[in-house]
């Protein structure tokens, strides 16, 4: 387990002794300063091949992800099906929306592979200022390697809950727009539950209006490397997000999640809680949490969170927060980041009033995994994802 | 009747500076419906024996046995112990996030009894409990000892003594850290929880302050890891006047 605090590599003058850090390949590439000037493009070409030291990239498992990093992606539309609701309509839009990229632009190569490759964006469009919830279920999307897009347009002053399912196996590279009008209250939860070979990696880029709300949660559970890089752009006075994720990793998974928050407007807020936990040889999970306070986001309130728990041995956390100010003119801002092992002091309270020993365990692990499940405000939803962690915490080895 | 029976007890910890010996034998026999406190100066073995008692894996037995009603308790796992009727009250208990008490009262209830308690009676159980030791209706749905202070979660370990029903518990410094009205209160219920259900208690404490709301029938004095002497309520009493002084005098001699 890790836990650093990202400082720019800055090239000096060559010196005796001075290497080459594992940081990145300092002779080729310009150091990052911050966060908001990384490299974008829509265009797969603009990036060089993926060698794994990258910033974005040197936790993940790149030698698996070339077929989404460097192969031809199949573009074509899908099936979906979705639930019906009022004020909500889901179908598909050429890539001549004017709404596509509104929200953000790929940052890494897969994610800029699958804005190239896409023939057909699929589009939720939420309206209507009346609670309603939406599920929208892929699951035959196949192993063959694929690119996607989808948008999430919520208008102006609309409340919806949308929820994406996915299940089955795929192999696929996408980006997600969601888009947040002027005071629209908008919660999206990405549920993945893959099959064991599924390979996924996601990046969701947010664009939160004046006085809009937008609580986005991701919840991984299933699948073989999944990767979701959720970034929010708080684009406007009073725009508001509360990312959530929770993550469980069995024997061989891997888990990740980049959460980027850009504040960018005044009196913005960002609150940014991640939970997982890790069982099993080969379980591996990244979190990477990167803040920044713009000059223009005066009155900012921040905070970042991440939380592992470790259940057995072999298995490795990353958790990386960063963040960057600009402004000394806000609120608060603060990160925490804590991965720990299981607390043998618990498991002893808990068995010295009769608790068995596998049940105490799944107590403590339901009960920390809990708090994000309770944070989906859909009953059925928390009802199934508590079923779901039941699953997974069968798998929990009594040692 | 039941009886706890503890023979001989010797116990070790691994500290920094090797294998520290702390009890070395303890003999005491408690019955069903009976009051013991064990009463000590810091670092005589009192928390040790409690502890041990539930079997707490820091805690190495190297000899000795505790029986209850003839059944050896050191053969069994912590959770074992708690189902054959066991309970510690702890003095410092953890909190555990994201567990209701509510639920936790439930899933302890229903190992110890092997079914699930009735729904209704249970709330009202509950309830009535909380009641009783003054707690917030609140804490039932607040997680288990998060943000409690010192007081309250005394009152959540006795809540669970009340509710579990053990045939003994051992409270461990239940006392300390409280004020005069969550002494009363906290002695209160243990006083109840004996009126309802006969239970023995060995009631572990530095002080004598808790003696004058729960009434010891027996008294015994723990000096280095042994039972230095026992008496009958009047020890308390002499206790307060004098202090442990004769006991480390003699002690330190010997």
């Amino acid at each position: 387990m890790s836990a650093v605090t990202n400082a720019p590599t800055v090239p000096t003058f060559e010196q005796h002794g001075l290497k080459q850090h594992s940081d990145g390949d300092w002779a080729n590439k310009a150091p990052v300063q911050t966060r908001s000037e990384r490299f974008t493009s829509t265009n797969v070409e603009d990036f060089p091949a993926v060698t794994g030291r990258e910033v974005d990239w040197r936790y993940s498992p790149v030698s698996r992800l070339t077929a989404l990093t460097a192969g031809e992606l199949n573009g074509s539309s899908y099936d979906v099906t979705s639930t019906d609701a009022d004020g909500v309509t889901v179908g598909w839009t050429s890539r001549e929306d004017t709404r596509v990229g509104t929200a953000g632009t790929p940052e890494d190569r897969a994610s800029a592979n699958a804005w190239t490759a896409f023939e057909k964006a699929l589009v939720v469009d939420v309206s209507g200022e009346d609670a309603k919830a939406v599920h929208v279920r892929r699951s035959g999307l196949g192993g063959g390697a694929r690119g996607a897009h989808t948008i999430i347009d919520a208008a102006p002053f609309s409340r919806a809950l949308v929820v994406l399912e996915n299940s089955g196996d795929a192999l696929l590279a996408e980006n997600v727009e969601i888009l947040v009008g002027e005071g629209a209250q908008l919660t999206v939860v990405s549920v993945q539950e893959w099959d064991d070979t599924a390979i996924h990696l996601a990046n969701h880029f947010s664009r939160v209006g004046r006085d809009a709300k937008l609580k986005h949660i991701v919840v991984s559970l299933g699948g073989s490397i999944v990767r979701v890089n959720p970034s929010t752009h708080l684009a406007e006075q009073g725009a508001d997000i509360e990312a959530f994720g929770m993550y469980f990793a069995d024997a061989g998974q891997h888990l990740e999640q980049q959460v980027y928050v850009n504040h960018d407007a005044p009196n913005t807020r960002s609150r940014v809680t991640y939970k997982g936990a890790l069982q099993g040889d080969g379980a591996r999970t990244v979190w990477i949490g990167d803040v920044l306070i713009g000059n223009k986001a005066v009155g900012t309130d921040s905070y970042e969170q991440n939380r592992n728990l470790v259940l057995t041995d072999g298995t490795r956390a990353d958790s990386v927060p960063n963040l960057e100010i600009e402004t000394g003119d806000i609120a608060g801002a603060g990160h925490a980041s804590a991965t720990g092992r299981f607390d043998d002091e618990q498991l002893f309270y808990l068995m010295a009033r009769g608790i068995r020993e596998d049940e105490a365990r799944r107590l403590v692990v339901r009960g920390f995994l809990s708090e994000i499940v309770q944070q989906i405000g859909d009953a059925d939803l928390e009802q199934r994802l508590q079923a779901a962690l039941e699953a997974e915490l069968a798998g929990t080895s009594v040692s | 009747m039941s009886v706890l029976e503890i023979k001989d007890l010797r116990v070790s910890v691994e500290t920094d500076q090797g294998t520290k010996h702390i009890l070395k034998g303890v003999d005491l026999t408690i019955n069903e419906g009976e009051i013991h406190a064990v009463m000590g100066p810091n670092g005589s073995g009192k928390s040790t024996l409690a502890y041990t008692i539930a079997g707490h894996p820091k805690y190495h037995v190297e000899g000795g046995s505790i029986l209850l009603d003839g059944e050896e308790v050191l053969a069994m796992s912590v959770d074992q112990r708690a189902r054959a009727g066991l309970f510690l009250a702890m003095q410092y208990p953890v909190e555990i996030p994201g567990v209701t008490n509510t639920n936790f009262l439930r899933t302890a209830k229903t190992a110890i009894d092997g079914e699930a308690p009735a729904i209704r009676t249970w709330g009202k159980d509950v309830k009535a409990a909380m009641e009783g030791l003054r707690m917030d209706p609140s804490f039932a749905a607040r997680n288990v000892n998060e943000g409690f202070s010192g007081g309250e979660k005394k009152r959540n370990e006795i809540l669970q003594l009340e509710l579990l029903r053990p045939r003994f518990a051992v409270l461990d410094e239940t006392d300390s850290g409280l004020d005069v009205d969550a002494l009363k209160i906290v002695s209160e219920g243990v006083n109840r929880a004996k009126a309802n259900t006969g239970l023995g208690i060995l009631l572990i404490t530095h002080y004598t302050r808790i003696l004058r709301y729960i009434q010891p029938d027996f008294v015994h004095v723990f000096v280095d890891g042994r039972v230095a002497e026992q008496g009958g309520r009047e020890l308390a009493d002499r206790l307060e006047d004098e202090g442990y002084d004769r006991y480390l005098t003699e002690a330190n001699v010997g």
